[in-house]
């Protein structure tokens, strides 16, 4: 009885608190001696910083002068009222969707050929994963040596008598957007296939074979069995994602910074480029304030309707 | 699915990553001129005064020095506030305790990529822009939530038999803090500690603000410049990338392992 009492106690820790305090005193010191500091820099540099900008936000302020002239909500009308702002917000939004339907298929896709046994399975875990290590700015640099006009990528689409779809991968407003899609996929489609491979692993195999049992096709199979025992992986992997899509800066503004003529602009691009670049400190906080409201937005809908289900299957 | 697609789909994964990398390496043996005459082609003769010139003489070794000094303390600061934190959410009953734990984990929600220029609107009122401090204290505290979010179940569930024997051999729970929960959360504490080290390591937007003085670029920051100033100089730039992209390689060659199974166990919690 006293064992199961016992680890009860740790893993529920909402138990008799006074029996713990009257054998271990001291203990409110000892809290704030292991919470005060995390809570220090948590608070200084994570709310204080979403406080400051809140505040700036309703300023007209170039970082100089007194912040006296007080401009109300004019900062977020005028953010939102820029076509160059709203443009920003739809490349993200595009970045996102095309995270959606491309990558995550080709993550599924490659996962699903890459499970089973597999010789040089740890050596091509290793290699997949590279790219994700790299670092986004090394990433940019790399990519725009490789699509320099008649460089690496034009060679070899030339080699390959694929001359025709040569263009200035770069440079075309058009075409601009994808180019960069594509070199995101490059970085982040390793780390996505090695998650699925990870929930892969996690499909007990009598359930397969229960399947082909009952003469389920391998298609029905995957497509019955296994994809949705993957569910909750792929609902995080979205969840990543879109977050990731929504705040993507390094490998734009090092590649086009923003352009040509605000093309491959983002909300994060955006900001650096006003608030930053520009001194234009308030109006640059009012959009801060704005792409944290975004993503916010979408973390609280997406938990409410998508992971909520994770949850609850964990509860029951 | 049968096993020759297997290898196919695993070469095309193997290909696919390998070859940009590859040509970024070769290309750093190899003059402009090579490179201009035939872009993907091999190092026909191999050159190494590329690769030489960038480690003799420019900022390199400077940027990763800058680099190095940021990750170590960001990770430091972030894993032993971040370990000490989740201990007593784990270990300890107080009232506000969840509460805590949600303001702690909502961080998670307001990543530094969102937040630089407040961070650096913050920095400049606290005259800590140029300051390697005023880099690695703002990325410790934005690494505080995934730390404490993958230590506190961990920490939990260390059985309470253990605290209990050290409380009868005469340990405070701090010393049963320092002396068994640290060494126990060992595998955790190493995980959490990569997770933040790549992130600080690999950062870019906030050292892009932060700092403006060239002596106090970090290596993202420094291979970004030097692309831009040497734009013709295809064959340094390449090299340059090259010795970059070492030192993150060689940590992930090593330290595989936790950084997959970190980033996909926190991933799936």
């Amino acid at each position: 009885m006293a064992v199961s009492t016992l680890v009860a106690d740790t893993r529920t820790p909402a138990t008799p608190a006074t029996v713990r305090r009257m054998r271990r005193p001291g203990s409110r010191w000892e809290l704030a001696v292991l919470l005060v500091p995390a809570l220090t820099l948590f608070i200084l540099f994570v709310l204080v910083a979403i406080g400051v900008a809140v505040y700036y936000s309703f300023f007209d302020w170039n970082g100089f002068g007194p912040l006296n002239h007080v401009v109300g909500f004019a900062n977020y009308l005028k953010a939102l009222a820029d076509p160059v702002f709203q443009g920003a917000i739809w490349h993200n939004v595009v970045f996102a969707v095309l995270s959606i339907v491309i990558q995550l298929p080709l993550c599924l896709g490659l996962a699903l050929l890459l499970n089973g046994r597999l010789r040089g399975r740890a050596a091509l875990r290793l290699i997949a994963f590279t790219p994700y290590v790299v670092s986004e700015a090394i990433t940019a640099v790399i990519w725009l040596s490789l699509l320099q006009p008649d460089g690496v990528v034009d060679q070899v689409l030339r080699a390959a008598g694929l001359g025709g779809l040569v263009h200035d991968w770069l440079a075309d407003q058009n075409l601009v957007l994808y180019t960069l899609f594509v070199v995101i996929t490059w970085k982040y489609i390793g780390f996505g296939i090695i998650l699925f491979l990870a929930g892969l692993q996690g499909v007990p195999p009598d359930l397969r074979e229960a399947a082909a049992l009952d003469g389920a096709s391998p298609w029905q199979t995957t497509r019955r069995v296994v994809l949705p025992l993957l569910g909750p992986t792929v609902r995080i992997w979205i969840f990543l994602s879109v977050i990731g899509s929504l705040q993507l800066f390094d490998l734009v503004w090092i590649m086009t910074l923003g352009g040509p003529a605000g093309a491959s602009t983002t909300m994060a691009t955006y900001l650096v480029d006003r608030g930053f670049r520009r001194y234009e400190f308030g109006y640059g906080s009012a959009v801060a304030v704005v792409l944290f409201l975004i993503c916010f937005a979408f973390a609280l809908v997406y938990q409410r309707f998508a992971l909520r289900r994770d949850t609850e299957g964990a509860l029951r | 699915m049968r096993a020759p697609w297997r290898y196919l789909a695993a070469l095309v994964v193997v290909a696919v990553t390998l070859l940009p990398m590859l040509f970024v390496i070769l290309g750093g043996f190899r003059s402009n001129a090579q490179l201009n005459a035939s872009p993907a082609g091999l190092p026909d003769p191999w050159l190494f005064d590329n690769y030489i010139a960038i480690l003799t003489s420019s900022n390199f070794w400077l940027f990763l020095v800058n680099s190095a000094v940021i990750a170590v303390t960001a990770t430091t600061v972030t894993v032993v506030l971040g370990a000490m934190a989740a201990y007593a959410l784990s270990r300890y009953s107080f009232r506000g305790r969840e509460g805590l734990y949600t303001l702690f984990a909502a961080g998670l929600l307001f990543p530094i990529g969102v937040a630089s220029l407040p961070v650096y609107l913050l920095l400049k009122q606290l005259h800590l822009l140029e300051t390697w401090y005023g880099v690695a204290l703002p990325e410790a505290a934005f690494s505080l939530p995934v730390t404490i979010i993958i230590l506190r179940p961990f920490m939990a569930a260390i059985p309470g038999e253990i605290e209990d024997a050290a409380a009868v051999d005469g340990a405070t729970r701090l010393g049963f803090f320092w002396r068994i929960m640290i060494p126990l959360s060992r595998p955790a504490l190493v995980t959490v500690a990569v997770l933040a080290f790549l992130t600080s390591w690999n950062g870019y937007q906030l050292p892009l603000l932060a700092f403006t003085d060239q002596a106090h670029f970090t290596l993202p920051l420094g291979v970004a410049t030097f692309q831009s100033q040497y734009s013709q100089d295809t064959a340094s730039i390449l090299a340059f990338t090259a010795l970059s992209m070492l030192p993150a390689l060689v940590f992930f060659v090593f330290a595989e392992r936790r950084i997959v199974g970190g980033l996909v166990g926190s991933v799936k919690g």
